[in-house]
């Protein structure tokens, strides 16, 4: 692996993407023994880890959108990093197939003859059903792909040298295109997580995965800078003060995660409603209290009293250590989102947790870094591009 | 009484550059003078970052046991009535007062310590005695050195603010008040 640091590109990128590629499969393998034990754990394991890549390419979607909407000066350095993310999304279809197979397993509302007698799910019938429900994650997956194509069409014509007005027309897919991002993430998110408990609702809980998957893209951006810049890449490019603003965001979107989900609970909590507290009435059974209570701790308090200090923001080992924290914090949420379907009782770990993450996360860098490395890794006409490694913090 | 010396400068630029050979030489008690706001002019006055933080979180804190002290006390203690089914000492409930008093105190005490460490509100200062500084809010880069700086002395002062290309030098008389 070389960087050519006048051209930004990185030659012989394969050999790293092939360890990516080869370690995501071998464990994919394992977990498909797995599959053999013990079908029901393997789907629902699988299935956090799906969401988990899902949402880190949903939040490279959003960050992309933003930075095209708001013509953000600082981004512009890093910005292939999220527009990679965002390309990867598509590529999740093929991942989502085992979930087809496993919704019996997963999704209580596919049982015909149960819902046929529940007075509540027979109403929601005509939107919790099979074919409804494969229509709709095709649509996201169109979407995704659609946005993501134009995008990266645009932005790679840029590289080209048609400067002029690439920013016009980048605008004109984002506006439309957020609003896309918004209604696709929301209804993912009703689909395949918020429906594993059919009869429970939240009208909310769309922006709860929007947080979590803003946070996970933005820790992943800083992780992956430090990255590359310990391989003598974006050495000189990419500075302190890009890092203070990574640390900035994680912060304010810890304390969103922590409002929305605050905001969520208190309501149910005000209303107790049965059909709505039942959710958390069964994160309340025992480990799973104990999870619910380290969610708070580690997923919100931990982050905000270290991030709030403007020098902690400032060194890259505690923003390392923030942004693998929030890492492992968004996949213990969502894993706290799925799993009391299966386990009621208390929290269970199952080997095969790890084995889907690591092979669908495998894979996912395998994808991520082949196409990461198959442009210029910085926009390199954009007249933006000087101002961008210049920038200062405040 | 002599408060201090104004020079004026041509363009943000040489404000700037100016405003660094001023820290350079050692004076602290100094101030530019600019129609708009001139980035990296903190750095270049060798400005310390704001102590306000500090304050605000003291605040906002003491807001927060505030709201908290005053709902726990009269839902628990003073007036201890069941509402819709919730126990007396309901700490879900309380958190959206302790937040919104959190955020209110904050946010007063930031106005409130931004105005004292710019020793605000005020009437008057030495600077308007010049007829020259009018042009500050038009087209105008000023440096004023006030003459409580260690430094300060009317002839070298002086000579160091030409020396560096400041122009129209005038001292200025008059007290603070």
């Amino acid at each position: 692996m070389k960087f050519d640091s006048t051209t930004y590109r990185i030659s012989n990128p394969e050999p790293l993407g092939r360890k990516f590629l080869y370690t995501g499969l071998v464990f994919l393998l394992l977990s498909a023994f797995g599959w053999v034990t013990n079908h029901e754990q393997f789907y629902f394991s699988y299935l956090v880890s799906f969401m988990f890549f899902i949402t880190l390419g949903l939040g490279g979607l959003f960050v992309t959108l933003i930075h095209y909407l708001t013509h953000s000066v600082w981004t512009i350095v890093v910005k292939r990093i999220p527009e990679t993310a965002m390309r990867t999304l598509p590529w999740m279809a093929i991942f989502f197939i085992p979930i087809i197979f496993g919704m019996h397993d997963l999704y209580h509302w596919t049982d015909y003859d149960a819902v046929a007698q529940d007075a509540i799910l027979s109403k929601k019938v005509g939107y919790l059903n099979t074919p409804f429900f494969l229509i709709r994650a095709a649509v996201y997956f169109v979407i995704w792909f659609g946005l993501g194509s134009l995008i990266h069409k645009f932005s790679i014509q840029q590289d080209e040298g048609h400067e002029s007005d690439i920013y016009q027309r980048l605008r004109r897919v984002a506006a439309p295109g957020m609003f896309l991002f918004a209604l696709s993430l929301t209804f993912a998110s009703f689909d395949w997580l918020m429906s594993l408990d059919p009869h429970w609702y939240s009208t909310i809980f769309g922006v709860y995965i929007f947080s979590g998957s803003y946070l996970t893209i933005i820790a992943f951006m800083t992780l992956f800078t430090m990255f590359i810049q310990r391989r003598g890449i974006l050495k000189n490019e990419v500075t302190i003060e890009h890092y203070h603003d990574f640390g900035k965001l994680l912060f304010a979107f810890t304390v969103f995660w922590a409002y929305i989900a605050g905001s969520q609970y208190f309501l149910i909590w005000y209303g107790n409603i049965p059909e709505e507290t039942v959710w958390f009435l069964h994160r309340w059974e025992g480990s799973w209290k104990s999870m619910s209570l380290f969610l708070i701790f580690a997923h919100f308090a931990v982050p905000f009293l270290v991030l709030i200090f403007r020098a902690s923001k400032r060194n890259k080992t505690v923003l390392f250590a923030m942004a693998s924290l929030i890492l492992i914090m968004q996949f213990i949420d969502l894993y706290w989102i799925v799993m009391p379907t299966l386990h009621h009782h208390g929290v269970h770990f199952s080997w095969m947790d790890i084995t889907t993450f690591v092979g669908i996360g495998g894979v996912f860098l395998f994808l991520f870094w082949k196409n990461f490395t198959a442009n210029a890794i910085v926009p390199v006409k954009d007249e933006k591009l000087q101002d961008s490694i210049k920038f200062l913090n405040p | 009484m002599i408060h201090g010396i104004l020079a004026e400068f041509r363009n943000p630029l040489d404000l700037m550059h100016a405003a660094e050979k001023v820290r350079d030489a050692g004076y602290n008690k100094f101030d530019c003078h600019s129609p708009f706001p001139v980035h990296g002019m903190d750095q270049a006055m060798g400005l310390k970052r704001s102590k306000l933080g500090f304050v605000i979180a003291f605040f906002a804190i003491l807001g927060g046991l505030i709201g908290f002290a005053l709902q726990s006390w009269t839902h628990s203690i003073a007036y201890p009535l069941t509402i819709s089914g919730k126990p007396l000492f309901a700490w879900q409930a309380y958190i959206i007062i302790i937040f919104a008093l959190f955020v209110l105190f904050g946010a007063i005490s930031a106005v409130l310590g931004m105005l004292h460490f710019n020793r605000l509100p005020r009437f008057h200062h030495p600077v308007f005695y010049s007829e020259n500084f009018k042009k500050a809010t038009d087209d105008g880069f000023f440096i004023s050195i006030e003459s409580e700086d260690s430094k300060f002395s009317d002839t070298e002062t002086k000579s160091f603010l030409e020396s560096i290309g400041g122009d129209n030098v005038e001292l200025l008389e008059g007290d603070d008040e």
